[in-house]
């Protein structure tokens, strides 16, 4: 494994089913009296959140405390960058303080990626969604709660060879579409993206998918469906006309959902808004992982941060499981 | 060291010190004096360290079935976390951890391993087991106890007191994970460090 996790496409297919594997061992210690592990104690993580979030903070910090890491937080209201403070001052900062590793949010994309390479920190850089580049533990996050559900919970060693990812809405803006496109290919799906022409980005003929502007003709053929959420917030132009004919031809309600095969699942990465893309209905039936995917989301971060910074370097995968060597009894 | 015995030359330098039959007497001893020294087997937990450990463990809890004519219940206990030399190596992959029953509050664990030397593994073990409950008492077995004790810890129940040297290597292979029961005491190789 890379030494920093930027983009899902640095992961290779046994990085990816290495971390898959490992983080299905650490949702076991959830279920456990004592839900914490030793192995990251005296390490220093700072989670450097330049954007709003919710989830992804919250499962980081979880997944930290959990592994026994000292975690500061950091949010950009309140702090020096609301006073013009740049991201390399910000970054130099905490290479004096002397953290271990750095999990950074930013609205720019390509925060992580100049952080990790500009040489003004030396600690491992875990990309927790930079603009609409990258958010790659949320793929990683997806792919876990897929391989559970599709193939089965102790599918140690597995990928998702044939899987039928369909993955609809705002897939202009969405890191997490471009994440999950780039994992899911590396673990053997096959993604087909369903958008709004307008929702589509330009250069997609060059990612390892298909795309299709109806819905109704992808749901029969799908495993999973991910719905993605229409980010307002990063809209400055009118991309469809109304939000009424959005959720018609995009959003999934009960009737289309009745339409996937009996297996299928519905995902989101949240937040949800209901009523657009996704109905309450289809959000509250247990076909939907929504909280599950919340779940998973601590289990994967910890898997990350353990095999990231739980040895001296980054976990080999030449080969899938090391075996104990004679000597390190 | 490679976990496969070296086909070279080499080969000749590794010498089997039990073979399949001893195995299997060994541990039909081990079972035994688990029931003696817990007077029956009735709140046991064998908990194998992965990988071969969990192996041992399967097999001593049928044993155990066969003398007592109970099930034994029978998990394993992964290491990887607690280790002490974490930080030297490359993160590894880590095992199962698998508790048979609801918990282990108030039960005899007995821990089970092929080989003892420096006992660090056997540390990280009662570390593992203290974050999942509190054991009536932890006990010990091992296949191999090869010395070199670098902590102040002991086997209950040794099914082989072998007195080496650093510079031998002690291999134990099992039916299911290497095709066949043996344990070989070879000569390293490479100056490989020693933990």
């Amino acid at each position: 494994m890379k030494r920093h996790l930027i983009s899902a496409a640095d992961l290779t297919r046994d990085d990816a089913v290495l971390i898959l594997d490992t983080a299905e061992e650490m949702a076991r210690i959830a279920d456990r009296p004592i839900k914490k592990l030793p192995t990251l104690r005296g390490r220093t993580i700072c989670n450097l959140f330049f954007e709003d979030s919710t989830r992804t903070r919250i499962s980081f910090e979880a997944a930290e405390k959990r592994l026994s890491a000292d975690v500061i937080n950091f949010a950009a209201k309140g702090s020096s960058v609301s006073k013009g403070e740049s991201l390399k001052d910000t970054a130099q900062t905490l290479e004096a303080m002397g953290v271990d590793a750095v999990v950074i949010r930013h609205s720019a994309s390509g925060a992580p990626y100049r952080l990790a390479t500009s040489g003004w920190i030396d600690a491992p850089v875990i990309n927790a969604g930079d603009g609409t580049h990258q958010h790659p533990t949320q793929a990683l996050l997806d792919a876990f709660t897929m391989r559970r559900r599709l193939v089965g919970k102790d599918a140690l060693g597995q990928d998702l060879a044939g899987r039928r990812i369909t993955i609809v809405g705002d897939v202009l803006h969405s890191r997490v579409a471009r994440s999950n496109v780039d994992l899911l290919h590396t673990l053997g799906a096959e993604v087909t993206l369903v958008a709004p022409p307008t929702l589509v980005p330009v250069g997609v003929e060059r990612w390892p998918c298909e795309v299709s502007y109806s819905l109704d003709e992808v749901l029969p053929k799908s495993d999973a469906v991910m719905m993605l959420r229409v980010q307002r917030e990063r809209m400055n132009a009118a991309f469809f006309p109304t939000e009424r004919e959005y959720s018609r031809r995009y959003g999934l309600d009960g009737a289309r959902m009745a339409k996937m095969p009996e297996h299928a699942i519905v995902m989101h990465p949240g937040p949800m808004v209901r009523g657009m893309e996704i109905t309450a209905e289809v959000a509250d039936s247990d076909r939907c992982t929504v909280v599950e995917q919340v779940a998973n989301g601590v289990s994967i971060r910890m898997a990350v941060l353990y095999l990231l910074l739980g040895g001296s370097e980054p976990a080999v995968t030449t080969t899938s499981a090391a075996p104990r060597t004679e000597e390190s009894k | 060291m490679d976990t496969q015995v070296p086909r070279t030359a080499e080969a000749d330098a590794v010498r089997p010190v039990l073979e399949a039959q001893d195995i299997a007497r060994v541990l039909t001893r081990i079972a035994h004096e688990i029931v003696e020294r817990a007077k029956g087997a009735d709140d046991v937990v064998l908990l194998g360290i992965p990988t071969r450990g969990v192996f041992l463990a399967r097999r001593l809890a049928a044993k155990l079935e066969e003398i007592t004519g109970a099930q034994v219940p029978v998990g394993s206990l992964d290491i990887t976390m607690y280790r002490d030399d974490l930080r030297m190596k490359p993160a590894r992959a880590i095992g199962r951890t698998e508790i048979p029953g609801d918990d282990i509050d108030g039960r005899l664990v007995v821990l089970v391993d092929d080989v003892l030397f420096s006992g660090r593994t056997i540390r990280a073990a009662l570390d593992a087991l203290g974050d999942l409950g509190r054991p009536r008492a932890v006990q010990l077995a091992v296949l191999v106890d090869r010395g070199h004790r670098e902590l102040p810890i002991r086997a209950d129940y040794v099914g082989k007191n072998l007195p080496t040297s650093l510079r031998e290597t002690v291999k134990v292979q099992l039916q299911e994970e290497d095709g066949r029961d043996a344990v070989l005491l070879g000569q390293r190789t490479s100056p490989a460090g020693l933990h």
